[in-house]
């Protein structure tokens, strides 16, 4: 049976439409995304709460700052290179130094934006925003996480950066799943023999990878990053220390990524080998979403090949 | 305006200016004549046009200003602390380490200030985002902005200009620090900026100009401005007002104080000038 997808955007909405009627506050600026528009359901009902303030990117920044200042809780969406490029001095100056709560979202990360190649496929929006030293920042792998996360962030204190992936996504999570917390991880799938610790749409292939793996004898662990900051630190450290290695997987380059965060944990509370499956060759490239992710070496195959030579280099 | 409150201004505004030297002078820093050129403007606005609490600085109904034109912190310092917002004693401290009062103005250690300010042009986004959410409150706040002139090179201006004219912010008055620049070499694009006011005109705002030293130019032209839309104020300055030798100085010649220098200018300001004070200072500077 073919599991159901779903894109994150929806999601975004979904929980947006879900919070506003208990939280008057909630103020809703896209930048010409599309995401709200008069005729969507939100524009319906909450003609007043939503604004798409154009093309204008450094401008969204400020402005949910300012609406942010004057006591409005502020969700801004734009595309990730944009967003996390184009405004990083604003989201700095005007968001993170005065640790303000406006929560980004940015969407079209990644090399399966497709076609429209290299300019949409953000793949260091987390290495910017991770040098954000109070920006939390969560990476959801489906609809339901990405759902559940946008409706916690509503209570946050400080801002957030929320990244998603444009194409449709299967679902790891039943639908009524609502376990998902800032600062958490998921275990998805228990073993004792390698750490598998990806994140957005590299946690499917790390299921997968499972699969093959566990034919091979060897029982792989698969963590769900869904929070890259604050990082489940115990979560994945106690997962080290019961497997002995790792893998990370992430859909974005290697400096900065998921792969230097647990590599750097690794380092700190146990050492460990650490492999990574990742961005490796440089920018994206239009073609179709599929293509881009066996090109770039996305798939579970490399996380497969990645996990054996973490798993043999080991200490025994 | 009234003449005793006018009298009342200039005095104020005499003594932020000498507070301005004084703090600088004790934080042994540099760049004053930016804050002498706003000086003028800031007590106009804390003096008789923003409805401000100084006993209750977070009070829900009050105007708000955001100085984008950072480099004027110690006009804001020295204004605010003149009004009673925080002890005037706090002034010594600036920029030293724990300060309430860092180099540019930060939100969460001083009280009075609604918007923390430092990188350049982020000034009009952040007070579309202010006036976009007061635009229905009843009582509805107002939202003040004070740019420099160089700012107006910044792209992220522009996208606030748009956008605040394209919902006709009429509660958003954005004034800006026009000081003359005696050089291209000082700022290569500000003398695109000259019509200024046409410029603004053709993005939906209205525009008028005054004298920045002059409180009744700045009330009058303000008092001129339409209501239904979002208004320029353009307020002419000289930078290092106050102080004839540092009127005559280019930004790069300004060098940190030490105390001889301070005093000297304070005497300056203050026109107690003994005569040698000028040579002086000219050696100095």
């Amino acid at each position: 049976m073919a599991v159901p997808k779903k894109s994150l955007g929806e999601a975004y909405k979904d929980a947006l439409l879900s919070l506003a009627d208990s939280r008057p506050d909630l103020f809703v600026l896209d930048a010409d995304l599309g995401f709200f528009r008069e005729e969507s359901e939100f524009g319906c009902r909450y003609p007043d709460r939503y604004l798409n303030i154009g093309a204008a990117e450094q401008n969204l920044v400020l402005t949910a700052a300012g609406m942010s200042i004057a006591g409005l809780c502020v969700y801004a969406s734009a595309c990730s290179s944009f967003l996390a490029g184009r405004a990083y001095e604003q989201i700095r100056s005007a968001v993170a130094l005065p640790g303000l709560p406006v929560h980004l979202a940015g969407s079209h990360a990644g090399v399966t934006v497709g076609e429209d190649g290299a300019t949409y496929q953000m793949l260091e929006d987390i290495a910017l925003m991770r040098a954000l030293h109070n920006m939390t920042i969560l990476v959801p792998s489906d609809y339901t996480s990405a759902y559940a996360l946008f409706r916690r962030v509503a209570n946050m204190k400080g801002p957030s950066y929320t990244r998603l992936a444009r194409q449709e996504q299967p679902s790891i999570y039943g639908p009524e799943d609502m376990d998902f917390r800032i600062g958490g991880g998921r275990i998805l799938r228990e073993g004792n023999q390698i750490t598998i610790c990806a994140c957005g749409i590299m946690v499917g292939e790390a299921l997968k990878a499972a699969e093959v793996l566990d034919q091979q004898d060897i029982g792989a662990e698969v963590i769900d990053c869904y929070c890259l900051r604050p990082f489940p630190v115990r979560l994945v450290s106690s997962s080290l220390q019961r497997t002995g290695c790792c893998v990370t997987a992430e859909e974005h380059f290697l400096p900065g990524g998921l792969f230097e965060l647990v590599a750097g944990l690794a380092a700190r509370e146990y050492p460990v080998p650490v492999q990574p499956v990742g961005v490796k060759i440089g920018f994206g490239q239009s073609g179709s979403a599929e293509d881009l992710k066996e090109y770039y070496g996305l798939t579970a195959d490399q996380i497969v090949s990645a996990a054996v030579l973490a798993w043999t280099m080991r200490r025994r | 305006m009234d003449a005793v409150v006018l009298a009342e201004l200039k005095a104020r505004a005499l003594n932020v200016r000498c507070d301005i030297v004084r703090m600088l002078g004790v934080a042994r820093t540099r760049h004053m004549a930016s804050s002498l050129s706003a000086a003028d403007i800031l007590v106009w606005l804390y003096g008789s046009v923003l409805s401000v609490r100084p006993s209750e600085p977070l009070w829900e109904e009050r105007d708000r200003f955001v100085l984008s034109k950072a480099s004027a912190s110690p006009a804001l310092y020295a204004a605010l602390a003149e009004r009673g917002f925080f002890d005037r004693d706090d002034l010594w401290g600036y920029r030293r380490l724990g300060s309430t009062l860092q180099a540019f103005a930060d939100s969460r250690r001083t009280p009075g200030v609604d918007v923390s300010c430092g990188a350049m042009g982020i000034g009009p986004g952040i007070s579309l985002g202010l006036a976009l959410t007061f635009r229905n409150r009843t009582p509805q706040p107002r939202v003040f902005c004070l740019m420099g002139i160089r700012e107006l090179q910044e792209g992220s201006v522009w996208e606030a200009l748009i956008a605040s004219a394209r919902h006709r912010l009429s509660n958003l008055t954005v004034i800006v620090d026009k000081s003359d620049f005696r050089s291209m070499s000082e700022s290569p694009n500000v003398w695109v900026l000259d019509s200024l006011a046409e410029k603004f005109n053709s993005f939906g705002w209205a525009a008028a100009c005054a004298d920045g030293h002059d409180m009744q130019s700045l009330n009058s032209a303000f008092e001129s401005l339409p209501d239904d839309c979002p208004r320029l104020l353009i307020a002419k300055t000289v930078r290092g007002k106050g102080i004839p030798s540092l009127e005559r100085e280019t930004p790069t010649d300004e060098v940190a104080l030490d105390s001889q220098t301070t005093d000297d200018l304070l005497k300056e300001l203050e026109g107690r000038n003994d005569g040698g004070t000028e040579k002086k200072f000219g050696r100095g500077i």
